[in-house]
């Protein structure tokens, strides 16, 4: 019996699949306390998030049948195509889009609105996943290295001005798929450190930064020069210089190009001001329901903070302050638990494809869920500047719903014909 | 590495959000507290307050209601401003600034817009009321009172402060609660229990409805009617008579310790304490420190007792055997008590005075000598002071009576320590304290005391703790207000004291007060006082005392009557006291020159002398 024959049933990864499962359902269960009012007629009402949400799942579930459906190598052969379709219509929203709270990022369809830069993520997963997997390609070379950065950044600069910085960021999640398919380590301790300085810059000032830096370096320099002798001090000043140099930059930057509104979002989270009514309020409010659940939350429904729509953007944005409030510690650690298991099994499947094509995909797919999951819930439990992307499987809103579910179901289909690729 | 790093990065990240959610679920405290005070809103439903009645069923206190406009700025629709303002009878400028006042406090919230307004304006108001948006109007309710007098008795009801809502959780800031008199001390009677209704809010602070479908929601328990032991008409006539006076009546009814009058004065009209005059006139009345109206006199001032006093002595040396009814002590206009110290009496030399006349006569050196007596029996003063004091104590005197009034005074009868505080190093004689023979010196009693002293001596030896409660709808009262307590004198022992007493009203001191058909038996007393007058021990005018009981075989009223500065006691307090009497017994005045002399006396200018800066004279 060939493994061909077997049912495509046999062959997918349920574990994944369970996880998907109990995070949308959770998620419809949040999302139908944090919308429910006193209009509330059935669980189904369309007229409210709740019904709607509803509705996204049942069309997710037609949308993960097409998808399990199609040939794997339709995926890999329409990747390019559907990477420019993608990109042709983050470029159509600056003529026909539709603008909601300030950002043109939906095509409105009479009643229901799409919002493509949910879809981009896979379609750019698909591009990147196409372009590595060719033999030719190799991430020690500059050349390859700007083609591979060029796929990601093109969304990515497309969605900046929508403006939609928030989703932009999240490209940067494929760096971790570019480090682990050979890109050098440089890159990512050069951004480790510029992210370090960038932090202590807004902490400390350029300044304190400076010396602390000049310090640092003639201290390593002079314990090198200890073991060798003739010991260039070139570099370390030119080291010393860029950092320096990047600080004051930091802080110019910060200060002269960047909004009021995002200078308040990062001094609140770096504790220099408190603020619990303006833009604080939001992570004042979520972390004063979150805190208020304690071990075992105040149950379904009984939620006081959420009742009363002290959090904003709660069903969506903000989904995961309910899941604390009224399922308290053990059901926000679960969720936590949860995404931390679904995320480490997709990469667990990654690394089993025989592949590349599939395992770039994969390590994608697991890249921009963690770093959905990290800034959303940094955000809610106040630890990460207030950037407004939704919870995977979790967040109102069927774009994101339906984008994850493509990109996680696409891998799913891509894992369970592993065996026969022989490549 | 390389293939590891996000399996890690995932993992470290998961910890930290679980290390996050512990602190803020399971560690930091402050966030329940500041989830329920945003989200969670009480709502009490106010129960009316218990009416006061007397003991004859008159109504003293009931509520009135009273009318509150309230805004909540955020719902006011354009109105017909002028017409509005007409209705509430308010210039329209007025309208502007009230309305930026309550936009200013909170749009969203309902504040104060006119305070009661009263019954015809909200009359004509309320027709109107559904073309106002925004404005409602709140009903509270107010005591009112059908009587003037006895503000002492019932007190008041005014806002909580801070400290008691500190001290008890029932209380919120912004509540009434009882002041003084049986406001006070039946407090939780007439309050009842407040219902609570607890309301969800959300973000602008608007109700979305009941919080957890009012499983925590309780029903108001009605505050319950009392009826209290005072006599209104009774009450309101000795309030009368003490006008222009300073001091205090109390009158029991000694077969039960029910107060049947407690009047102080100067006193204050009850109602001054109620609606928008109420903090204006409460400062006034706070502030007055001459003649300090909010003082219970008749509760709370200690005096000498004086000559009543001499009653418990001619009792306790009959108990403890030290003189006959019949053995009689020379009097010779006074005597000496110890050498060179000499005591003055009123009584011709060569007086010969037995028990009866010693009491009618108010003989000093017949008292002096019987005290002597009674230290002088023990092997030494402090066993002999001990046995006088349990004697004196057990008449009530010397500590809290335990009554259900919220004031009163321990008043003082000194024993052994007193005296070895006060002499250090002992040497003190029965001569020492020579003045507890005749009421003065350490001796300190309140009105009501003394009242219940008289009672007691009516009663041939027991007395019931004096009370104001007369009964609480569908509730006992509290049971040591129906048990006796007994004195420590053998009932036999009252019949040659009271025998004088009566004679006092016969033929002694008071016969002023003797009322055609009444046996009343009475005591006077004239205390001297002090006060301090530019760091100076200043005598002032005697007090005037008087204690009564009638009629003499069947005691219905026990009286104690103390006039501050009234000279001497059958100057001012026996025909007052007698006076009362008549009207508790009879229900009529027969001596209506008496009366008219009570009435219309006045003793301003007595209380004026120690203010003018003027030297002064005094028991002119």
């Amino acid at each position: 019996m060939s493994v061909n024959s077997t049912s495509i049933l046999q062959r997918i990864d349920w574990l994944t699949i369970l996880f998907y499962f109990l995070l949308v359902f959770m998620g419809w269960v949040n999302i139908y306390s944090a919308s429910l009012n006193e209009e509330a007629t059935s669980y189904f009402d369309l007229s409210q998030p709740y019904g709607k949400q509803f509705l996204f799942i049942g069309m997710g579930i037609v949308l993960i049948v097409l998808l399990l459906s199609i040939e794997t190598k339709f995926y890999e052969r329409f990747s390019s195509i559907i990477y420019l379709i993608s990109l042709a219509s983050l470029l159509g929203l600056f003529v026909f889009g539709k603008t909601i709270n300030g950002a043109t990022s939906w095509y409105g369809l009479g009643s229901i609105t799409l919002q493509p830069s949910e879809f981009a993520k896979a379609a750019t997963a698909l591009a990147l996943a196409k372009y590595l997997s060719d033999m030719q390609i190799n991430m020690q070379e500059l050349k390859h290295q700007v083609s591979a950065f060029l796929i990601i950044a093109i969304p990515a600069l497309l969605i900046i001005p929508q403006p939609d910085p928030g989703s932009a960021l999240v490209y940067g999640s494929f760096f971790f798929v570019l480090h682990r398919e050979g890109l050098s380590g440089i890159y990512l301790t050069l951004g480790f450190i510029a992210i370090a300085l960038f932090i202590l810059t807004l902490l400390f000032g350029p300044t304190y930064v400076s010396i602390g830096l000049l310090l640092i370096v003639v201290s390593f320099f002079s314990w090198k020069k200890r073991k060798k002798k003739r010991l260039s001090a070139l570099p370390y000043l030119g080291t010393l210089a860029v950092m320096t140099a990047f600080s004051f930059s930091v802080n110019f930057v910060f200060n002269n190009v960047f909004e009021q509104r995002h200078r308040d979002r990062f001094n609140i989270v770096l504790g220099k001001s408190v603020d619990t009514k303006g833009i604080g309020y939001n992570t004042n409010q979520s972390q004063i329901a979150i805190g208020s659940g304690r071990f075992s939350g105040k149950g379904w429904l009984e939620g006081t903070q959420t009742k009363g729509g002290f959090v904003p953007e709660q069903h969506t944005d903000y989904i995961f302050s309910t899941v604390g409030e009224e399922f308290g510690f053990i059901g926000a650690g679960g969720v936590v638990i949860v995404f931390v298991l679904l995320i480490l099994r997709i990469l667990k499947l990654a690394d089993r494809q025989k592949t590349q094509f599939s395992r770039v995909f994969g390590y994608s797919v697991a890249s921009i869920i963690f770093f959905h999951f990290t800034i959303n819930v940094g955000m809610v439990i106040g630890i990460l500047p207030t950037i407004g992307i939704p919870l995977p499987f979790f967040s109102y809103g069927g774009s994101s719903l339906w984008g994850f579910t493509i990109l996680l179901f696409i891998f799913i289909r891509l894992d369970a014909n592993r065996l026969n690729e022989w490549r | 590495m390389r293939k590891f790093l996000l399996h890690f990065t995932v993992i470290l990240i998961g910890l930290t959000f679980l290390g996050r959610l512990s602190y803020l679920q399971l560690f930091e405290d402050s966030f329940e507290e500041l989830s329920t005070s945003n989200a969670v809103k009480a709502v009490y439903d106010y129960p009316e307050r218990g009416y006061i009645y007397d003991r004859n069923g008159a109504l003293l206190v009931a509520n009135q209601p009273a009318y509150d406009v309230m805004v909540t700025p955020r719902e006011v629709r354009p109105l017909d401003t002028l017409e509005f303002c007409s209705l509430l009878n308010i210039a329209k400028e007025d309208f502007i600034k009230r309305y930026k006042k309550a936009r200013h406090y909170s749009p969203w919230r309902p504040s104060v817009f006119v305070a009661q307004l009263s019954k015809e304006e909200y009359a004509s108001l309320q027709e109107k009321m559904h073309k106002y948006e925004g404005f409602f109007i709140q009903k509270r309710s107010l005591r009112s009172y059908k009587t003037r007098s006895a503000a002492n008795v019932l007190g008041y009801i005014s806002e909580v402060n801070d400290f008691e809502v500190g001290k008890n959780p029932y209380y919120q800031s912004g509540e009434l609660i009882g002041r003084q008199g049986v406001e006070k001390s039946y407090e939780e009677v007439l309050r009842g229990v407040k219902g609570v209704k607890r309301l969800q809010k959300d973000r602008f602070n608007r109700i979305i409805g009941p919080y957890k479908n009012g499983i925590y929601d309780t029903l108001p328990e009605q505050g319950k009617d009392i009826h209290i032991t005072i006599d209104a008409k009774l009450q309101e006539y000795g309030q009368m008579l003490m006008n222009n006076k300073r001091g205090g009546i109390v009158a029991i009814e000694p077969a039960s310790g029910e107060l049947l009058a407690l009047v102080s004065a100067p006193s204050y009209d009850p109602a001054m304490l109620v609606g928008r005059k109420r903090s204006k006139n409460f400062t006034k009345l706070y502030h007055d420190t001459i003649n300090i109206p909010l003082f219970d006199r008749g509760l709370k001032a200690q005096y000498p007792p004086g000559s009543p006093f001499k009653t418990l002595n001619a009792l306790v040396a009959l108990e403890e055997g030290v003189i006959t009814p019949e053995e009689t002590i020379t009097c010779h206009h006074g005597h000496y008590y110890a050498r060179g110290q000499w005591m003055g009496c009123h009584c011709p030399s060569g007086t010969r005075n037995n028990m009866n006349k010693g009491v009618h006569q108010s003989c000093n050196t017949y008292f002096s000598n019987v005290y002597r007596r009674i230290i002088d029996k023990y092997q030494s003063p402090k066993v002999g002071i001990q046995h006088w004091n349990k004697h004196i104590e057990s008449f009530g005197l010397g500590n809290f009576l335990g009554n259900d009034l919220p004031t009163g005074s321990r008043g003082n009868v000194p024993d052994s320590s007193y005296y070895k505080r006060m002499y250090p190093r002992g040497g003190w004689q029965a001569v020492t304290t020579i003045s507890n023979a005749i009421g003065q010196g350490e001796v300190l009693a309140s009105p009501i005391q003394l009242a219940n002293m008289t009672a007691a001596i009516a009663n041939r030896g027991f007395y019931y703790t004096p009370h104001i409660i007369k009964n609480i709808k569908e509730m006992p009262i509290d049971e040591k207000f129906t048990t006796r307590r007994r004195t420590t004198i053998s009932p036999e022992n009252f019949a040659p004291v009271i025998e004088g007493m009566h004679n006092v009203v016969e033929k002694g001191t008071a016969k002023i007060a003797r009322i055609n058909g009444i046996e009343v038996c009475g005591k006077t007393g004239t205390a001297e006082n002090f006060t301090i007058i530019d760091s100076l021990r200043t005598q002032l005018t005697d007090h005037s005392i008087f204690v009564a009981f009638a009629p003499k075989d069947d005691p219905k009223i026990a009286i104690a009557v103390f006039i501050e500065n009234g000279y001497w006691g059958s100057r001012w307090a026996a025909p007052i006291a007698s006076l009362m009497i008549e009207r508790y017994l009879t229900g009529e005045i027969s001596r209506d020159h008496l009366e008219e002399r009570m009435l219309l006396g006045s003793l301003e200018e007595e209380y004026k002398k120690p203010y003018s800066g003027q030297p002064f004279e005094i028991n002119q």
